[in-house]
Order: C-alpha cells, then sequence, then structure tokens
C-alpha cells in the first residue's frame, strides 16, 4: 500500500519527525488559504498522485510540471488551479496519466545539502538497518554500484532499539555537527520510532535535507507498510486511496485473491505462490506470455473461482486461459466443479486448458469431461503450457 | 533415515480447537504421527477426537506428554508468541503453518529465540513430513513415498509437484521440508541442505527456490564447499517483474537483488543441475541418479 505525500507529512508529524509545515487543499481557494496562515516567504505547490516524477511531468492541458514554488499566497492559489482536477503524465504513470484531486501546500526551505536516508528490515539478520549516504538525491542504487564505500550501513538490534551512540556515530559519518548533529539524532530516533509503531518495512526519506539555517528536516518519505500488519493501523489503513489503484487489483483484493496484472495474453488461475510463479514461468518457457500471477489459495470457494475468472477474461488481451490446479487438501472434483459452474457463468470467450493433479483427480477429470464445456484437458504441466501457447496462437 | 521427524517424533498442536488446526491434526493423525497433545488457551482439561488430551499452556503439554514437536495453527496475530511460548517449554522443534505474521513480529521472535535449541520452520510453511514414519504440515500425505531424496522448498503446491514427479516415478523421499515464504523465518535452506549433507538416508537432494532473498544463493555455496550428493534445483519467478510481490511476502525482486537468473546462475556455478521447468524437477534429479 502506498500513500500521499501529505499523509507522509502527517506521520512525520505524529512521530516528531521534523518536517516543513504544510497541509493539503482540495480547491484552489483552500490552497491560498493555506498558502496564507503558512506565513513563509515561499510556498512549494505539489501535485498529489502515488507516481514519482512529480516534477518533470507535463499535465495534459499543456501545464508543465507537478511541483511549483509561489512567491505569494495568491500565487500558490493559481497554481492549484492549474493541477486540480487535470491529467498528470509523468514517467511512472504511463500515457494515461494521473487525475490530480489534491494539492499539498508546504513551506519551501532553503536546502545546503540533501543526504539519503533509509530505514528497512534486514532479512538477513532479522533486524532492522539503516542505510544512509550522503549523496542524496541521486539514485541510490547507482551509488551502491559505483561507489559503495559512500554507503553507510548501521545494523540496530530490534530487542534494544535504535541508542544513542549509534545515532551519534551516523550523524558524524553523514557530515553532522554542533547543533546540525543533535537536530539530526533527534530526528533519525523519531524516524525509527515511526519506522517500528507503524510496522513498516521500509521508510526511505527523500531526500532528508540540512538547510542554509542548519536546519535537519525530512522532506519526503516513502513508506514500505507489512500488510499482514495493517490490521492493528487503523489510521494508516485509512489512508488507502483506491483512485491510485489498479482496478483489476481492487477487484481481485476484495473477493481474497492473491492477483497481480501483467503484459501478456495467457492468463492464468494456479493454487500456490509458487506454483503460480512457475506456470508463468513454463508458459514464457515454451514462447507464451503470462497475462498475470494469481494464486487463488489453499482453501479457494467456488465463488471466489467464478470471480478470478471474471477478472482474467476482463482483460481484452487474453487469448487462452490456463488453470493449473495441484489438489492437496482441496480435492480435484470440487475444484472442477467450481470450474464448471464458474465457466457456465461468465460464457468464457477465449480457450480453456485445465491441468488437474492429486486428490480425487480422476472425479475430477470425469466431471470435466462429462460437462461437454469446450474445456481442453492436460495431462501434466508441460503439456497444459504447451496447448495453452498453441491455443492462444503465439506461436 | 531422515532428518528432524521420525517415528519417535510426539507431536503437539498449537490452535488444535481452531478449524485448521483440528482438520490438520486429525489428517496428520491419520497418516501414522503420535499425535500426543494439543493446547488452546481456556480449553485445557478437553479431548481432541477423543483421546489427545488439551491443555491451557504448552508448558503442561510437554510435562505432561513429553511432546518433542509442535505444529501451530494459531491466528496470524498471536502466532509469534505461540512460537515463543512453544520455545520457552524446550520443544526441540516447532513448525508454524500460520501465514500472514506481521514481520516486525517475527523479527522480534527470530532475535529472542537465538541461543535458545529449539528448531523454527516456517512460518507460512507446509510443514515437514518423513514419508511413512510422520506428517506435520498441511501436505498431501498420500503423494509421499518412503526414499533418499531430500527435499527442500518455500512453497507449497510446488513441492507437491515436485514430490509427486520423483513418487510418480517410483523414487521416494527421505524427508521432505517446506521451509517457507515469509522473509524472516526459520530453518533456512542452508541449514536444511546441512541437514540433509549428514544424513545418512538421504543420497540425493532436490532444492526448489523462488525470487527474493538471498538463501539459494547461500545453500549454493554450502553445496559447491561441503555436498558431494547430487543436487537438483528449481528457481520460480524468472518471469517475475521486479517490485511486485508474488504472493509470499517474501517472493519479491527489490534493490537489484534476488533475481531468479542470479539465483540459477549461483545454483549452476555450485554444481546444481537446474530444471528447465517445474515439470521437469522429478526427471532432471533422476537423470543424476542414473
Amino acid at each position: 500500500m502506498n500513500i500521499h505525500e501529505y499523509q507522509a507529512k502527517e506521520l512525520f508529524e505524529k512521530f516528531g519527525v521534523k518536517t516543513p509545515k504544510g497541509q493539503v487543499a482540495l480547491t484552489a481557494h483552500d490552497a491560498e488559504k493555506i498558502a496564507k496562515e503558512l506565513n513563509s516567504p515561499t510556498t512549494v505547490v505539489k501535485a498529489q498522485i502515488h507516481a514519482g516524477g512529480r516534477g518533470k511531468g507535463t499535465f495534459k492541458n499543456g501545464f508543465k510540471g507537478g511541483v511549483h514554488l509561489s512567491k505569494t499566497p495568491k500565487e500558490a492559489g493559481e497554481l492549484a488551479a492549474k493541477m486540480l482536477g487535470q491529467t498528470l503524465v509523468t514517467i511512472q504513470t504511463g500515457e494515461e496519466g494521473r487525475l490530480v484531486r489534491k494539492v499539498l501546500i508546504a513551506q519551501a526551505c532553503k536546502i545546503q545539502r540533501e543526504i539519503y536516508f533509509a530505514i528497512l528490515i534486514d532479512t538477513a539478520t532479522a533486524s532492522p538497518m539503516i542505510v544512509a549516504s550522503t549523496q542524496g538525491g541521486m539514485d541510490i542504487e547507482h551509488v551502491a554500484e559505483t561507489s559503495p564505500e559512500l554507503i553507510i550501513r548501521q545494523t540496530i538490534d530490534p530487542l534494544a532499539g535504535l541508542l544513542p551512540h549509534q545515532c551519534r556515530k551516523l550523524a558524524k559519518q553523514l557530515g553532522f555537527s554542533g547543533e546540525s548533529s543533535r537536530l539530526a539524532c533527534r530526528l533519525f530516533e523519531a524516524l525509527y520510532k515511526l519506522f517500528i509503531k507503524c510496522d513498516c518495512m521500509m521508510v526511505e526519506v527523500n531526500p532528508l535535507v540540512q538547510t542554509l539555517e542548519d536546519d535537519v528536516l525530512a522532506l519526503d518519505a516513502k513508506f514500505g507498510f507489512d500488510d499482514n500488519a495493517l490490521f492493528r493501523h487503523e489510521d494508516i489503513m485509512a489512508y488507502r486511496d483506491i483512485d491510485e489503484e489498479d482496478p483489476r487489483d481492487v477487484e481481485a483484493s476484495k473477493y481474497g485473491l492473491n492477483y497481480i496484472g501483467l503484459d501478456g495474453n495467457i492468463a492464468c488461475l494456479v493454487n500456490g505462490a509458487g506454483l503460480a510463479m512457475a506456470t508463468m514461468d513454463i508458459i514464457k518457457y515454451y514462447g507464451g506470455t503470462p497475462a498475470n500471477f494469481l494464486d487463488v489459495g489453499g482453501g479457494a470457494n467456488e465463488q471466489q473461482v467464478t470471480e478470478a475468472f471474471k477478472i482474467l477474461i476482463a482483460d481484452p488481451k487474453v487469448k487462452a486461459i490456463l488453470v493449473n490446479i495441484f489438489g492437496g487438501i482441496m480435492k480435484c472434483d470440487i475444484i472442477a466443479q467450481g470450474i464448471i459452474n464458474a465457466v457456465k457463468a461468465v460464457s468464457l470467450p477465449v480457450p480453456l486448458i485445465v491441468r488437474l493433479e492429486g486428490t480425487n483427480v480422476e472425479l475430477g477429470k470425469k466431471l470435466l469431461k462429462e460437462s461437454n464445456l469446450p474445456i481442453i484437458a492436460a495431462d501434466d504441466l508441460g503439456d497444459a503450457a504447451k496447448k495453452a501457447v498453441e491455443a492462444a496462437g503465439v506461436k | 533415515m531422515s532428518v528432524l521427524v521420525d517415528k519417535n517424533t510426539r507431536l503437539l498442536v498449537q490452535g488444535i480447537t481452531g478449524k485448521a488446526g483440528g482438520f490438520h491434526a486429525k489428517s496428520c493423525m491419520e497418516y501414522g504421527t503420535n499425535l500426543v497433545a494439543g493446547v488452546t488457551p481456556g480449553r485445557g482439561g478437553e479431548t481432541f477426537e477423543g483421546k489427545v488430551p488439551v491443555f491451557d499452556t504448552v508448558y503442561e503439554a510437554r510435562k505432561e506428554t513429553g511432546a518433542n514437536a509442535t505444529m501451530i495453527f494459531v491466528p496470524a496475530p498471536f502466532a509469534a508468541d505461540a512460537i515463543l511460548e512453544a520455545a520457552d517449554a524446550g520443544i526441540e522443534l516447532i513448525v508454524c503453518i500460520t501465514e500472514g505474521i506481521p514481520v516486525q513480529d517475527m523479527m522480534r521472535a527470530k532475535n529472542i529465540l537465538k541461543g535458545k535449541k529449539s528448531i523454527l520452520i516456517g512460518p507460512n510453511c507446509p510443514g515437514i513430513i518423513t514419508p511413512g514414519q510422520c506428517k506435520i504440515g498441511i501436505m498431501p500425505g498420500y503423494i509421499h513415498k518412503p526414499g533418499n531424496v531430500g527435499i527442500i522448498s518455500r512453497s507449497g503446491t510446488l513441492t507437491y509437484e515436485a514430490v509427486w514427479q520423483l513418487t510418480a516415478q517410483g523414487y521416494g523421499q527421505s524427508t521432505c521440508i517446506g521451509i517457507g515464504g515469509d522473509p524472516i523465518k526459520g530453518l533456512s535452506h542452508k541449514e536444511s541442505v546441512e541437514l540433509f549433507n549428514h544424513d545418512p538416508g538421504t543420497e540425493a537432494i532436490i532444492l526448489i527456490g523462488e525470487i527474493g532473498g538471498t538463501g539459494e544463493e547461500e545453500a549454493a555455496e554450502y553445496i559447491k564447499a561441503h555436498v558431494k550428493k547430487p543436487v537438483a534445483g528449481f528457481i520460480a519467478g524468472v518471469t517475475a517483474p521486479p517490485g511486485r510481490r508474488m504472493g509470499h511476502a517474501g517472493a519479491i525482486v527489490s534493490g537489484g537483488k534476488g533475481a531468479a537468473k542470479d539465483k540459477i546462475a549461483a545454483l549452476e556455478a555450485a554444481g546444481i543441475k537446474v530444471a528447465p521447468t517445474p515439470a521437469e524437477i522429478g526427471s532432471t534429479l533422476i537423470s543424476l541418479l542414473k
């Protein structure tokens, strides 16, 4: 789940992470009012969408840039008017762009230098790790590759937490001294508290800045929340913005299906994540391209299978559907009945290839055969993939 | 021979009065596993299936029945605590089936487990089985056959696929370990390989991996240095796009790490024969035995 910049700012404020003052506006009028209240010589107006590259993006109405500085409240209002209700196209949105429904109005700060600062969970040590660099504002993966010595790493014992001496060491390594070092330490501690209390997998501050006045601020951050922990964070759940998500993913999550849309033309429906990935791989191996990842889980019921089929055939690129089920606890005859009912309910526009294996497999195959539905039966996984690629007419 | 579990294993099930816990406890018992106790807080004094005593705490269950392994079906919000309860009670083998445990819960649990003698398998895993002797998990027992191939995998159904391919060709398994799909887990690929390497009853090994993390690479290094037994491998997720989590919380290619092609290269560099497709995992292993 992703959140907006203005929501990140709210989280920062809640946990005492110092950040420039700002507020979200839904109208140009509000934008002007907020800018006036901020009482800052310069404010920044930023379009709120989940995709990156906003500053260099272009609106479909021709207005350039989703991030602008303004000198007066009136100008802030005018800028907001040009962005709100318009569609912003950036390198990350694709051609269709994203509708801007909200703008953030914030105090602009005079930046002396930018720092990269992230906290993540290092799975190798099962501990939080701080990854930081004085090379802020640059692509951190590029820095890690070309100048690994500029990347600072600090493992934190989760049972002890981030300790004061670790903060001081980090501040020193990142080039802070005197008062700015003290401010940096306070910021690190607040960020770590946020990271733990919000059950984050990752917090990437982008950027963390030292201002000309030697203040230390977090401007924006990318959060990776743990989906498994959201049940205990109603406040973060409330940040979810369905308008920013792929409608296919939203539909799938409604029915508890694990679906990820891809660009190929062979849809697949599989039980188990590992087998689902392996099914995509074997489709590719035989010359096809998978249209999606879909794991219906170990205990999928008939309604879930029907909804899964609806999502698969709603994709106009799909030319064939491959169902691969290894019935363990789930019995093949029950799955077969689910498929039959689903196919009857949705009237399939493309060939359907079914491979069943496992418990009650003979009964399952018999049901499919006697249904007289146009289902292509496959003997094993390899056979299924070959038949799907052939049916999709890729070769 | 086998690793970790056999006919002497005395199993306890945490969450035995729940729907999934009860169903699978019964299925393990029917397979022949020696189920000696169940634990559900507040339900102590009851019996499961008319014969297995249920206790309020793992401590009591251990003391009264001598259970030395546990299978956990406790709901995700409480599962990390259930793991630690079992470790505190001195249970030697902890198999956690529960999926969806918060990562930070597992992070703390894993650090608390350091220095304790308990071995954790999972969470979010199918479990472990020594065919014909002991099944602790949710895998269908009948697809297995006693034999001498050790199997290690992160995923459930993909493991069944490999097991079935072997069994159908007449090749049995010593033990199959499903280590689970979470980013922070107990037993690793490498530790599982070590166990099989030292087990005289295991003559060949199948290592099944997927995108994300570096567990397969670490196992490959160990294999290169220490393992003389033939090893076949498979890595799922060649077609997975970077940055998208493929079902398992651990299955994600991020920060340029964990891509399938890198894992396959690491396996091959260690002398492991990698199956080109998931349909050929069994035949790839068999080709090494001839």
